[in-house]
């Protein structure tokens, strides 16, 4: 930032807008946002999700012109916003199919090429079963053919549109409605799951990111940057679902925050396949203090606690903060 | 202008010639050579404002044509076979949403097991997808029917298939009459979208849909088809002014005016048919044929009119229901509702077996004496099925059944005839 802050201004850790220069405002602070997902919608309360897409997709907008086209893949984000004769989009929007949102990206993106018109720009978006699970063929495919699409994906970690069932990006230990908190070593298996923005940087396309609603500004910040960049990009943005993980509503971005702080989700830029930039942590937390936000790993702190098991996933955000060089 | 060319290639310059804005491909044999055409064609700048684009399955290939149609331009694709299940999901919404696509279908039969010979097991088995299907008996009227297509898909915004049987027409260097881009220009104008992604007013396209309209939306894709019933002849027609040529249309009858006996088919078997009636009427038979070219919508009322007279239909199929016979049997006999004749099912040509005219005339003189099974199975062969059927009764874990036959039948399973 050009402008020095004094922090203790606001008493937090978050710069307010009010003492920035309005050129460095977020996007939500500015009067002429576009509320592309615009308020009246159906989701639960302290939805994650829809925090999530409500920014991303105003900051997309703003970085555009307001030249833009969104494709969604059935899910929460989707059921939740249409149920028509309503809708919340005050943007071109489509639902095709729960696998095909990067494909149909691809080919809304292919005919603003036909039709002459570049500077129209697309966005895919889906939850992270839509993404990592069934979507996942074309997902890869418009990376390798580096299609001009933003695909965000919104994970919250499970099926959550269907009742809470576990996807390939569900954490070990988590509990699901198929991963159930019951036998030898309940909730979800160790040693599974799929890791897409670490996938998609092996694709070498232009820009991946990771980035969380704990982090609002961050996450502005990044999608501005992909729109500014032509080209497969991907954005993977950690979304808390108080529904399917057992969390207070009121809780959402303390528990994302918390994820951020505990190293669990790892914030950082790629560009073509190699880290450009990380968001160091500030004052890092036990795993356990994430973990006891949420029901869905209530069982790992039974009488007595399941001390093995939560220090596996300690190693897990320990590992992840070496490699990703969270600590400076 | 007249050329001698593979039936691919004479769909990929039918195509060309509709100036498509995005063509998605995907290899499956026997419809590949129409997207390797098309892909040269682009990669030459013979198609003007038009991207190509490689995609990674059947299910994107569809779903990228999806969203180009709802960005408001003319796109096409091609498929076969397992390419066109795979595809399955895509291909009811691409209806749904009332997407004006059209894409190309080289028939080939649906494994296991696998087999890559032609049959009309795939487009039939997406008969119901809300996609008009138009089945071509030549490689003429399969370029024909693609400029057609386009037209049809665009006026009624609903996409078609157009089918045409994979190899016998694929791979079939035959003469045909290229149509110029003038023509084709007059024929079909440009593509004016009803529902388009566009920021300049904004749509939501995809919403969910309860039961308090669902019904609604469905009558209302029948009903298009409906309309479809009077408009496909009339386009028939339009072009037959502009081009001078018979392509298309509902069906089209075959020396049926006295016939007692008259045989039902799809696609290009009907060549061989038309010899049969003749050579057959030579000797007296009162036989006559019909082609179905378009069976989404199912033409009732058209049928009616040609078979009504009869004393026999025999519907000869490319296409199994198994456990029932026939699927054009059904529309056929529905057709026929409240008319006593007799109607036989003659399952044909599965997996490229060959359907000779010899096979053919024996079938249609059993027909005429009103010897035939309600079902029947051109050609089987019975002594393999009989020798695996004890086989499988005798042994305990009999194992798979294909391969059994296949080493019965030795080096000679290569044979397709």
């Amino acid at each position: 930032m050009d402008q020095i802050v004094k922090f203790y201004q606001t008493g937090t850790f978050t710069v307010g807008n009010r003492l920035l220069a309005e050129g460095q405002r977020s996007v939500q602070a500015d009067m002429h946002r576009t509320n592309s997902l615009n308020s009246g919608h159906r989701a639960c309360q302290g939805c994650g999700e829809a925090l999530g897409a409500r920014y991303a997709i105003d900051a997309a907008m703003q970085a555009t012109g307001n030249q833009l086209i969104a494709v969604n893949a059935t899910g929460c984000l989707e059921v939740f916003s249409t149920p028509y004769p309503e809708t919340s989009w005050q943007i071109p929007w489509i639902h095709s199919l729960f696998g095909n949102a990067a494909a149909v990206a691809s080919g809304v993106a292919a005919a603003q090429r036909a039709l002459g018109r570049p500077h129209v720009r697309v966005i895919a978006q889906g939850g992270d079963g839509g993404t990592t699970d069934i979507g996942f063929g074309c997902l890869s495919g418009m990376f390798e053919r580096n299609d001009d699409v933003l695909y965000i994906c919104y994970d919250n970690e499970a099926y959550m549109n269907t009742g809470v069932q576990r996807s390939s990006a569900t954490p070990p230990a988590a509990r699901t409605a198929t991963t159930p908190a019951i036998g030898s070593s309940p909730g979800n298996v160790f040693g599974t799951g799929k890791n897409v923005p670490l996938i998609a940087m092996a694709h070498r396309i232009p820009y991946v990111a990771t980035a969380s609603v704990a982090n609002l500004r961050d996450l502005e910040r990044k999608v501005t940057s992909a729109m500014e960049i032509d080209g497969a990009r991907y954005i993977h943005i950690h979304v808390p679902c108080p529904l399917g993980w057992g969390s207070a509503p009121e809780d959402t971005l303390k528990v994302a925050r918390l994820a951020v702080e505990s190293g669990l989700f790892p914030l950082f830029e790629a560009r073509h396949g190699k880290i450009t930039d990380r968001t160091p942590i500030r004052r890092k937390v036990p795993v356990t203090e994430y973990l006891k936000t949420q029901k869905r790993f209530a069982h790992l702190f039974g009488n007595p606690p399941e001390l093995g098991r939560l220090a596996l996933i300690q190693q897990i955000a320990d590992r992840n903060i070496e490699e990703f060089g969270l600590l400076q | 202008m007249l050329k001698q060319i593979e039936g691919s290639r004479a769909v990929a310059e039918a195509i060309a010639l509709c100036r498509p804005q995005v063509i998605c491909a995907y290899p499956i044999t026997p419809q590949t050579h129409i997207v390797e055409g098309l892909g040269e064609m682009v990669k030459a700048g013979e198609i003007a404002n038009c991207e190509f684009i490689n995609v990674e399955s059947e299910f994107a290939a569809l779903s990228v044509a999806i969203g180009a149609s709802a960005a408001g331009v003319r796109a096409y694709t091609a498929t076969s076979s397992q390419g066109l299940l795979y595809m399955a999901e895509a291909v009811y919404n691409a209806a749904g949403l009332g997407l004006p696509i059209v894409m190309t279908i080289g028939n080939r039969a649906i494994g296991a097991p696998i087999n890559i010979w032609n049959d009309h097991s795939d487009s039939m088995a997406l008969r119901d997808a809300g996609w008009i299907q138009l089945y071509a008996e030549t490689n003429q009227e399969a370029l024909d029917l693609h400029i057609q297509a386009f037209r049809l898909a665009e006026e009624l915004s609903c996409p078609v298939m157009v089918c045409m049987d994979g190899f016998i027409l694929t791979h079939a260097y035959d003469r045909v009459d290229i149509p110029s881009q003038e023509a084709v220009d007059a024929f079909l104008p440009r593509y004016e979208p009803r529902q388009v992604l566009d920021p300049a007013d904004p749509v939501s396209i995809g919403a969910m849909v309860g039961p308090e309209a669902f019904t609604e939306v469905r009558y209302l894709s029948h009903h298009k088809q409906l309309r479809a019933l009077g408009l496909i002849p009339r386009l028939a027609a339009t072009f037959k002014d502009q081009f001078g040529r018979d392509s298309g249309g509902l069906i089209r009858a075959y020396r049926t005016e006295d016939a007692e006996t008259i045989v039902v088919a799809l696609g290009s078997v009907n060549g061989t048919v038309q010899e049969v009636v003749d050579s057959m009427r030579e000797q007296g038979s009162r036989i006559g044929s019909v082609s179905i070219c378009s069976f989404r919508p199912f033409p009732l009322t058209a049928l009616r009119e040609v078979l009504q007279h009869a004393k026999r239909v025999v519907v000869l199929e490319k296409c199994l229901a198994v456990g029932l016979g026939g699927i054009v049997s059904d529309g056929v006999r529905k057709s026929l509702s409240g008319i006593v004749l007799n109607g036989y099912t003659v399952i044909a040509g599965l997996g490229g077996r060959a359907i000779t005219r010899g096979s053919l005339t024996r079938l249609f003189e059993d027909a005429e004496r009103d010897e035939l099974e309600q079902v029947t199975f051109l050609d089987l062969d019975a002594d393999v099925v009989s020798y695996e059927l004890e086989r499988e009764s005798a042994e305990p874990r009999p194992g798979p059944t294909a391969e059994a036959i296949l080493r019965r039948l030795g080096t000679v399973a290569s044979r397709i005839g």
